[in-house]
């Protein structure tokens, strides 16, 4: 005999309904913090840099009169460190993720020691890159403080989370498909760049991309490894450079109020570049979305 | 098991152009196992198999789960080599040659001898692509165009898809995908075409013309075929071999033994080993 009423016992259908609610409410509070600060805090910024947000911040360098500054040096550094970034970090990563996916034998203590650290690598915080950046590369190997040496420590930041991104991406292709490449006389290598690869591209690029867009945002190791604050010419791969983060935060530190406004301003143009790479790469995922 | 018992009527039908096995073994061996075993691990998995397989006709592999069906025939191909762990003993003899010799490249066995996998499994990409990925790279030579169309012709699919050639292979239904996955192994203009379980996964209607499609394709091939049907065993092969489970006696280990082989009529019918019997009368398995 079956019956509809609420058995007795622990929970009541009451009970059940409540607690749908409850749990329901807790959800969407924590999306409106989260999603809150983030709109309270761009049209903070928005509202405070609207006027500086000209042609004089996209043409002019630096000055120590705020009517006049600009931060041509600092975007255009920005961008370079970006597409060198982007040129460094995903071959190197992109690689490292087919050998450890694909060729490893996990089986073995350096194959296990190699991911571990991976996993280590992507958890230091990124001033210690700085440090280490200035140690080995600036001074040790004599880079000096230029614009290459800055892409070479955002590339160490950024790339073990490239690294992780890609495994993902590799791994979610079906062995299936593998096995189906390698039943039809196809070598190993064939089977990876023919089949893996193509595959495991959209995973890839949206992995990298949010990747990069945290690089583009950093100041810490950028700082150490000599972006420096005041440069009134256009950067070049082996000259002095400065970053847009940098540059923000100089000016935040001016004692004139204009140089605040400036500073937001430059926050506005930091984050149109970081959004926009990171709606690239939703579409991306979008567009090539899993067809398995 | 699905069926108590073999419809008796599909048996006579399947006996009525079956061939004796006198006939069949006057053909020329494709594949001669002796002694085969293999391990996982240090795990046996499957042990002591003896068996020929001969040219232009269909073998088909039964018996209950885990009684290493699935194993034996991806030694035919050397898909165990892509399994960590697995170890290969004894040896398959095809067309007299080892396949395990030490200069054998594993490569080269995979472009002779084909595989269709239990789930359809195309490759993301379009249905042409689909066929001509193995021929791209083997570096075959020839019109491609041609050498696709007489793929898909062989495989019965052509009709269907002539006119989306380009259109994503993951669009086909299962059976169109099983179908373009037997495709795209003849592709490479085979000797051997090894199915694990192709039709498993399918309709009972893609089943009939996956099965149909054996009976046209063994003219040109010798087909083996893993299948845990027994009524397609029985409809579609000339040889059928018997697998069954042995556990040892702590009960802790079990692995599969070749119980019995002979013609398809035979074992369906009047098999000499009781476990065979019975396996296929349904009163085990």
């Amino acid at each position: 005999m079956t019956s509809l009423a609420a058995s007795p016992g622990k929970s009541t259908r009451r009970d059940r309904v409540w607690k749908n609610r409850i749990f329901k409410a807790a959800m969407l509070f924590s999306m409106l913090v989260a999603f809150g600060t983030l709109a309270v805090l761009m049209v903070d910024i928005i509202i405070t840099g609207w006027p500086e947000l000209d042609r004089q911040l996209f043409s002019g360098p630096p000055s120590t009169v705020a009517e006049e500054a600009g931060a041509r040096p600092a975007i255009l550094a920005t961008i370079y460190l970006g597409v060198l970034v982007l040129l460094l970090s995903v071959p190197i990563g992109v690689l490292t993720a087919i050998y450890l996916e694909e060729y490893a034998d996990r089986t073995r203590w350096w194959n296990r020691l190699i991911e571990v650290n991976i996993q280590n690598l992507a958890a230091v915080p990124s001033i210690v890159y700085g440090i280490l950046g200035l140690a080995f590369i600036v001074r040790g190997i004599g880079v000096g403080r230029v614009v290459f040496a800055g892409a070479l420590i955002l590339t160490l930041v950024v790339l073990p989370t490239v690294v992780v991104a890609s495994r993902e991406a590799i791994r979610a292709v079906p062995d299936s498909i593998r096995q189906g490449a390698f039943a039809l006389g196809a070598t190993k290598w064939q089977v990876i760049w023919r089949q893996v690869l193509p595959a495991s591209i959209p995973g890839m690029a949206t992995g990298s991309i949010l990747a990069l867009s945290r690089a583009v945002g950093e100041t810490a190791p950028l700082i150490m490894v000599g972006a420096i604050v005041y440069v009134a010419f256009d950067p070049t791969l082996f000259g002095a450079y400065t970053a847009l983060p940098v540059q923000i935060y100089n000016w935040t530190k001016q004692p004139d109020p204009t140089f605040q406004t400036l500073a937001a301003a430059g926050a506005i143009v930091l984050l149109a570049i970081v959004l926009s790479m990171n709606a690239v790469a939703i579409f991306l995922r979008n567009r090539y979305r899993k067809q398995w | 098991m699905e069926t108590p018992h073999i419809d008796s009527t599909r048996i006579a039908e399947a006996s009525r152009g079956a061939l004796e096995r006198a006939d069949i073994e006057r053909r020329e061996k494709v594949f001669s196992v002796s002694g085969l075993g293999v391990s996982y691990n240090g795990k046996s998995a499957l042990e002591g198999v003896d068996l020929e397989v001969y040219r232009n006709t269909v073998t088909a592999f039964i018996g209950p789960s885990g009684c290493g069906k699935s194993t034996f025939i991806r030694c035919f191909n050397r898909m165990n080599d892509l399994i960590p762990g697995a170890k290969v003993e004894g040896t398959v003899l095809y067309h007299g040659a080892d396949l395990y010799g030490r200069d054998v490249d594993p490569v080269e066995i995979r472009r002779r001898i084909g595989m269709v996998f239990q789930k359809p499994n195309p490759f993301p990409k379009s249905i042409y692509d689909n066929i001509a990925f193995g021929p791209r790279v083997l570096g075959m030579k020839g019109d491609m165009n041609e050498r696709v169309e007489s793929a898909l012709r062989h495989a019965a699919l052509w009709d269907e898809v002539k006119d989306r050639l380009k259109d994503g292979a993951l669009g086909l239904s299962g059976g169109q995908q099983q179908r373009l996955c037997i495709a795209r192994a003849l592709a490479v203009e085979p000797d051997v075409i090894l199915m694990d379980e192709p039709a498993s996964a399918l309709d009972p209607i893609s089943t009939t013309r996956i099965e149909d499609l054996m009976h046209d394709l063994k003219r040109e091939y010798t087909i083996v075929i893993v299948t845990h049907n027994m009524q397609q065993a029985a409809r579609v092969a000339d040889m059928t071999a018997f697998f069954s489970v042995v556990v040892a006696d702590d009960g802790s280990a079990r692995r599969g033994i070749l119980v019995e082989y002979d013609t398809t009529a035979k074992i369906f019918t009047t098999p000499s080993d009781k476990r065979t019997e019975d396996y296929v009368t349904g009163r085990f398995g």
